[in-house]
């Protein structure tokens, strides 16, 4: 794409299609770039039935979709560079809306690195993408919705679920349970498909066990600890905004999200954000959030405002969503002094606790300084240690040389 | 029926349904390891969407391909490392 175009759409997720939708409708010219090979993003990936109300709008209107394109550092303003398998493109535009999405936040126990040991998403992500999965004995862990989402999904494609353990007490998800009346199409529909799968509110996962791949786990509900023999754990706890990109463009963010006006733009004029990476709060407010982006990025402002009460109702829920699954204590205790806490470069529990800062840590340890870039560890990190990364260089992943030395 | 591809893991063959990941038809084959870490340990996929690069493998002689986001194709020989 050398062209300049109208607006540019980074990540391909719900957020981004309503964004590119919108704008495209208002007569932008869009294009729309995500590091997956199909659009979808994360919750729609492999286009779900529900979903192909969204394709179809995206399908209706004239947006140019570049898949398989990963976004790594921008050489100059208005000019964003991704890798692709076999080359590089530059990717020029006018306006910019970051759609990137959100990934699960992962928390450290011993055993956490087995293979078969994944998260509730990178379990689902698999199976929708080709695992058979049928009569494999699944335990589904850690916090969040999603967890509910992935147990009927992998039980609906055949999984031997065997329960649910979710770290929230059970007097904070009946508060969540009241607020999903709003959701209750949603909800009934996932009880069905849960039916006899038990959710164990108030249980973790405290360890992992096995040779060469996951054998069986450790779990704690109150007094009672069992273990249990399972081919797969997929444990995750809630998710973290993908603000990489975000502050990489200098646009200023909170409490890990980007900080957006009520038109949904950043503090960088022309760059706008919608979906998780303003805060993690599901489906439907990341659609609202990009239709208000997406018109805004193209100048249709009360069109956008007309959208204003149905975003400010979903926010609302999401703050439900983020009061309920909040990470109690006792998960900070989980790693052992020779627990890894990041993967990339093996570093232990013991090793960080010698530093003060996560500069420091990164320094004397290469604690997330591997090829992940700390996405994984950084969740980690925050929770045991309250480290917040604070800087993001380019470039953002690794990339090959020949990418950097293009001309 | 849905169309299929079949590639090569670690010398053995494995039949996919087309737009299948390779990550999974690694698993499918009953390969858990798909690399070693620093330290030596056995690693499997861990996130599913490209950003842990643990998945990592040696895809038709190119390393480091993350292999949740590299898409199944006929003939493909994948080597893990674990």
């Amino acid at each position: 794409m050398g062209d300049a175009r109208d607006l540019l759409v980074v990540g391909a997720g719900p957020a981004g299609m309503a964004a590119a939708w919108r704008a495209a409708q208002s007569g932008s010219r869009v294009t729309v770039v995500d590091d997956n090979p199909a659009p979808g993003g994360q919750i729609w990936r492999g286009g779900p039935p529900e979903a192909q109300v969204w394709f179809e709008r995206i399908r209706s209107v004239d947006v140019e979709v570049i898949g398989g394109a990963r976004v790594f550092g921008q050489p100059q303003p208005g000019t964003l560079l991704a890798e692709t398998n076999n080359d590089i493109c530059e990717l020029k535009y006018s306006r910019l809306v970051l759609a990137t999405g959100a990934r699960e936040r992962f928390l450290p126990f011993p055993g956490w690195t087995l293979p078969n040991v994944m998260g509730a998403g990178g379990l689902q992500a698999l199976a929708k993408t080709g695992l058979p999965i049928d009569g494999k004995r699944v335990i589904v862990a850690g916090t969040g919705p999603l967890l509910l989402a992935v147990a009927a999904y992998l039980r609906t494609h055949g999984a031997n679920v065997l329960f649910i353990a979710e770290q929230a007490s059970s007097m904070q998800l009946a508060r969540f349970a009241v607020g999903l009346f709003s959701k209750r199409s949603q909800a009934f529909k996932l009880k069905r498909q849960l039916k006899n799968v038990p959710y164990l509110s108030g249980c973790w996962v405290t360890e992992a066990h096995g040779k060469e791949k996951l054998e069986s786990v450790t779990l704690v509900r109150g007094a009672k600890v069992r273990r249990v023999k399972c081919d797969y754990l997929a444990c995750g706890f809630h998710l973290v905004p993908n603000i990489e990109l975000a502050e990489l463009l200098g646009c200023a963010t909170e409490s890990g999200t980007v900080k957006v006006d009520e038109f949904q733009q950043t503090t960088v004029p022309n760059v706008y954000s919608a979906g998780e990476t303003t805060g993690i709060g599901g489906l439907e407010l990341s659609l609202v959030e990009g239709e208000i982006a997406g018109l805004a990025a193209s100048g249709k402002h009360e069109a956008a405002r007309d959208l204003f009460p149905f975003r400010a109702k979903q926010r609302k829920f999401a703050d439900l969503l983020n009061r309920t699954f909040a990470l109690r204590e006792e998960l900070k205790h989980l790693p052992t002094s020779q627990t890894i806490i990041c993967r990339c470069e093996d570093v232990t529990l013991e090793r960080l606790r010698e530093h003060h800062s996560w500069r420091a840590a990164k320094l004397q340890t290469r604690c997330g300084m591997g090829p992940c870039q700390a996405r994984i560890c950084g969740g980690a990190v925050e929770f045991l240690f309250g480290w917040r990364a604070t800087s993001v260089r380019p470039p953002m992943l690794p990339v090959r040389i020949s990418s950097l030395i293009r001309k | 029926m849905p169309e299929t591809v079949t590639l090569v893991v670690n010398g053995v063959s494995v039949e996919m349904p087309a737009g299948s990941m390779v990550s999974a038809a690694i698993l499918k084959t009953g390969t858990h390891a798909f690399r070693r870490s620093v330290t030596g340990e056995p690693r499997g996929p861990l996130c599913g969407m490209g950003i842990c690069f643990e998945c990592r493998v040696t895809i038709d002689g190119e390393q480091h391909c993350r292999s949740c986001q590299t898409v199944c194709r006929n003939g493909m020989d994948v080597r893990t490392d674990g």
